[in-house]
């Protein structure tokens, strides 16, 4: 009876020991980033380029680079995600055909960031050059399998009633997929996009070898042709290669409260989502 | 009839755009295969095999180079083994609580925070660990420089606890209740009932979160890059080491197209890629294995 107890008693403090040391490390992490980083975010960093001249560092160009690879992978990923998983959802008819697509969504998953960096190096910028356009390429590659997947998940919350109703009446299946289908994958596309977003975000070693990791300002029209850093590639050449650890801290409390955000709005969004659905 | 065959030829290409579009992961698993094995032969032929998996000394630019990837490919391994040695006993007792214990307002808060983790960027966990782990080690065990194998399975272990977290969790929610109510009423007591009745119920799920672990870990590159040290030594727990991925990334940037230390490094992807897709079949015998249940 004894060591029943004492049995029950070591679980239960392994249980709580565990349980609080994970608690405790993402506050460490969170509270150690945010205290160091959040000082060092002046309005001179944010607003201007680096100058060798002045001795000054600071990371618009960064920030912009960030914003084109967002904005860029996204218009990449989403036709191919939402495409392919309507295309699993609604047309593909031959089993062994879905279960190849969704291995090979798996097997994208699985691949390590450098892996993409490397092939997205002798894919893309071997030929149109380190540009921000390579580096999106090769992030949409990595990306498609996450949009994917979270459409799929809201396409079976569409009631296969609606698509025979609408069969019923006479509408074709191009009608059915536009017009019943696709609205109901708002939520699989938006919380898709956030997840995307956040791994873009926090991407470095994909971009290395393909956006390349100069600080350079890039206008709108650059993205095509000209490298840049994103805001992790800069928070690693100005910690790992410059030994500017204010500057990283700064960067590292912005992307953390980025990552926050986009949490805190995946949160709210499947919150809305399932409400909605239970009315 | 005129506008009919109109209809059915839209239909028909609308199919078949949605039909390519499907097919661009096939194609990109595809395309990545072919690449990593059309660029990562050569080298692994002018150099052999053997000598190139099983050479113990790395010397890409030496006078006489020599490209052995042994320390790598053990750094690798051990590396992993390490965080998952750390990183899933603590995990997998954070879902028990988590799945069993916790009431469901603490098991939200907690899965929210758990998100938070799994969202920091891998060079955050780098800069971290380079400001605090290292001389913490180097302070701690009194040697003079903390980075390596030590400070990179410690920042591994942290980085797959996320994934391990929350596939156990979901594993052992997905146990019936029933399991648990009949184990109650033989007189067992809770935690007896979670241990020796869920955890086994949910066994297959649980090996897929650790095999989930190994993948994240053996192909984490740049917060491993920042901890290590980053000198081809053969590993050891406090020696400055390489990684698979770190020993692409270290040298990639500054080898020239077309000689034989830039190919050799894609030969190392080669090497890094077999091995993720070997954790991937193993991952998927056991996720196969639950659903069979």
């Amino acid at each position: 009876m004894k060591k029943r107890k004492t049995y029950s008693m070591l679980i239960n403090i392994l249980m709580y020991a565990s349980i609080a040391l994970v608690v405790s490390l993402v506050v460490f992490l969170v509270g150690y980033v945010m205290g160091k980083g959040i000082s060092n975010i002046t309005w001179q960093l944010i607003t201007t380029k680096p100058s060798k001249l002045n001795g000054t560092i600071g990371i618009l160009p960064d920030i912009l680079n960030t914003v084109y690879i967002v904005v860029l992978s996204l218009i990449f990923i989403l036709p191919f995600g939402v495409g392919s998983a309507v295309y699993l959802s609604e047309y593909a008819e031959n089993k062994t055909f879905v279960k190849i697509i969704e291995y090979a969504a798996e097997i994208l998953s699985g691949i390590p960031s450098i892996i993409y960096g490397l092939v997205g190096m002798l894919l893309f910028s071997n030929n149109f050059g380190a540009s921000l356009l390579s580096g999106a390429l090769t992030l949409t590659i990595m990306n498609i399998p996450t949009v994917m997947r979270t459409t799929q998940e809201s396409l079976k919350t569409v009631p296969q009633s609606y698509r025979d109703g609408a069969f019923g009446i006479g509408a074709g299946k191009w009608r059915v997929v536009r017009t019943i289908v696709l609205p109901n994958c708002v939520e699989g596309i938006i919380t898709g996009s956030l997840l995307s977003v956040g791994r873009i975000l926090g991407e470095s070693a994909a971009l290395l070898f393909t956006a390349g990791f100069a600080h350079t300002l890039n206008g709108v029209f650059d993205i095509f042709t000209s490298p840049g850093a994103t805001l992790s590639v800069a928070l690693y050449v100005y910690a790992k290669d410059d030994g500017e650890f204010g500057v990283a801290f700064a960067i590292a409390a912005i992307l953390m409260i980025m990552t926050l955000l986009i949490n805190l709005s995946a949160y709210l969004i499947s919150k809305y989502f399932s409400k909605k659905r239970a009315n | 009839m005129k506008k009919r065959d109109k209809k059915q030829l839209i239909e028909h290409i609308v199919h078949g755009i949605f039909a390519v579009l499907g097919l661009v992961t096939v194609a990109s698993v595809l395309i990545i295969t072919i690449y990593l094995i059309v660029s990562g032969m050569p080298a692994l032929w002018e150099i052999g095999i053997t000598d190139f998996l099983f050479g113990e000394k790395w010397a890409s630019t030496a006078a006489e180079p020599e490209f052995g990837i042994l320390p790598f490919v053990l750094t690798s391994v051990y590396g992993t083994a390490g965080a998952v040695l750390i990183g899933v006993p603590v995990g997998f007792m954070a879902a028990v609580y988590l799945s069993k214990k916790a009431s469901k307002k603490v098991k939200n808060v907690i899965l929210i925070i758990i998100d938070m983790l799994a969202g920091i960027p891998s060079v955050v966990y780098g800069l971290v660990g380079m400001l605090v782990l290292v001389p913490a080690i180097r302070i701690l065990f009194n040697i003079p420089d903390g980075s390596g194998l030590l400070a990179a399975i410690i920042v591994l272990s942290v980085m797959i606890l996320p994934s391990v977290i929350k596939v156990s969790v979901t594993a052992l929610d997905a146990v019936p209740k029933e399991y648990e109510e009949a184990s109650l009423a033989l007189g067992a007591n809770a935690n007896e009932t979670y241990m020796r009745v869920s955890v086994p119920a949910a066994k297959s799920g649980i090996a897929a979160a650790v095999v989930l672990g190994v993948g994240r870990a053996i192909g984490e590159a740049m917060a491993v890059m920042m901890v290590t040290g980053n000198a081809p030594n053969m590993p050891s727990i406090f020696q400055s080491v390489r990684f698979l991925t770190t020993a692409i990334a270290s040298e990639m940037a500054y080898s020239s197209p077309g000689t034989l230390q830039q190919n050799a490094l894609f030969s190392i992807a080669l090497v890094l890629f077999l091995f993720i897709l070997m954790i991937n079949a193993v991952l998927n015998f056991f996720l196969k294995g639950d659903k069979d249940q």
